[in-house]
């Protein structure tokens, strides 16, 4: 079995129905019936709260959008437990469009995959006129929302359902991390990260799919793989296929890493090699790139990766050549390295690796 | 060119805040050097010192050390000349 750089499953992709990441909420007439200012009693509409539910499990995140006042409006949402499923809630009395550009700002996804839920069409107008991308919905179309292809996400994956948790922990992160005076090492070290590397399981190949699809930017070559071919990859000697996934203090980050090796008896070669941009800023990826080069070297085979350069993973070809990759042959934008395992870094102190993959044949 | 060693050891102090690197010392034998560090130094050096690092600067032995950087820096500078 020969796997080449597949590109027709992503067109397919990219053709079909976009897929919502975030839904925002208006909170009068449309989370709950009536306005909250003229009516302390104000009651959630009966179905909104199954709603919200079934989105938090589907992985699509959920915000809020509305000209109120911030204190009552909180209450009533903690009063009803469902203020933790809303990420960075915009209560205040500013257009809409710029609470939603706030929104997507915070969350860092395009306002392509926002849908914005409300019940005045002057409102759903505003936002629309100034993000000709997102998509507006009358709160009087709710009942049928959840059928809605856009609300429907190709496969739901372990990391999907607990999308929400992961950004809740991010949050609190990003705060610790602005707070936090002193050297990079020294905050990586205080966030007792572990990272775990394991040989891809059947259970792993949706989130694997996924990851070669989302990832643009700690991504070495790009190459996309559909669960059927991921699935025959990993049955077959010829191949590697690790995951990874990153945890810490505040939580877990969950499956945040791939890589694809073709091994031959004296050739490894790293097909793809990518980690999760939430991920960026944690080192991880020369870790991994670290560990391949210890296996290699076990194994007793020389190591090889593929790099396909485009705009946005500059990072990758660095971390490359600083782990002392050197180019062997390029056409275009496409190169091949090569490796001399002659200097391989130890692992760092600040991170504790655990290796849950099969000794290397 | 006192410069560019002043500016590049003052860099690399921000992340090995407890050590004095010496111009000929090897950073990559200092500690762990991560793609986030990597990514930082070559953008450093970018902006800093108005150069464009192409693919086939990117070598380790172009950034050991300070004075790699430097030669480099100066090196680069002087071609755009």
């Amino acid at each position: 079995m020969t796997i080449d750089k597949t590109t027709p499953l992503a067109n397919a992709l990219q053709d079909k129905q976009r897929t919502i990441k975030c839904v925002i909420w208006d909170l009068d007439h449309t989370l709950w019936n009536g306005v909250l200012l003229e009516d302390e009693q104000v009651m959630p509409r009966s179905e909104i709260l199954t709603i919200i539910k079934t989105l938090d499990s589907r992985g699509i995140l959920q915000s809020i959008a509305s000209k109120n006042a911030y204190e009552p409006a909180i209450q009533k949402l903690k009063e009803w437990e469902i203020m933790e499923y809303f990420l960075y809630p915009q209560i205040n009395w500013q257009p809409k469009s710029t609470s939603i550009s706030t929104i997507a700002r915070a969350l860092n996804i395009s306002i392509d995959t926002l849908a914005f839920i409300d019940d005045q069409p002057f409102e759903r107008e505003e936002v629309a006129f100034n993000h000709p991308d997102i998509l507006c919905l009358d709160v009087t179309n709710i009942a049928t929302m959840l059928d809605k292809p856009e609300m429907q996400p190709r496969f739901i994956t372990e990391d999907s359902s607990r999308r929400r948790q992961m950004y809740m922990s991010d949050i609190k992160r990003n705060e610790s991390e602005q707070e936090f005076q002193g050297p990079a090492e020294k905050f990586l070290a205080s966030l007792n990260m572990i990272f775990t590397i394991s040989i891809a399981q059947e259970s792993d190949l949706r989130r694997a799919e996924e990851l070669t699809l989302r990832t643009h930017q700690l991504n070495t070559t790009g190459y996309t793989y559909s669960y059927d071919e991921l699935n025959a990859i990993r049955q077959s000697k010829r191949y590697k296929l690790y995951i990874s996934s990153l945890d810490d203090r505040y939580g877990t980050y969950g499956k945040i890493g791939l890589t694809l090796i073709e091994c031959t008896p004296e050739v490894w070669t790293i097909k793809l090699l990518l980690m999760s941009c939430r991920v960026l800023s944690r080192g991880v990826g020369t870790i991994m790139v670290n560990y391949i080069m210890q296996q290699a070297k076990k194994a007793g085979v020389r190591l090889q990766a593929e790099f396909v350069e485009t705009k946005s993973n500059r990072m990758m070809y660095i971390t490359y050549k600083f782990g002392g990759f050197k180019e062997i042959q390029r056409n275009g934008n496409n190169v091949l390295m090569e490796d001399d395992l002659s200097h391989i870094q130890s692992f760092p102190d600040y991170i504790k690796i655990i290796d849950h993959s099969m000794p290397c044949d | 060119m006192a410069d560019i060693h002043t500016k590049t050891r003052d860099f690399i102090n921000h992340f090995f805040p407890n050590v004095t690197i010496q111009d000929d010392q090897d950073i990559f034998t200092m500690g762990f050097i991560n793609s986030l560090f990597a990514m930082q130094l070559v953008m450093f050096v970018e902006s800093e010192f108005g150069i464009t690092v192409e693919n086939e600067d990117l070598d380790i032995n172009n950034f050991k050390s300070i004075n790699a950087i430097a030669s480099l820096v100066e090196r680069k500078a002087g071609n755009a000349a």
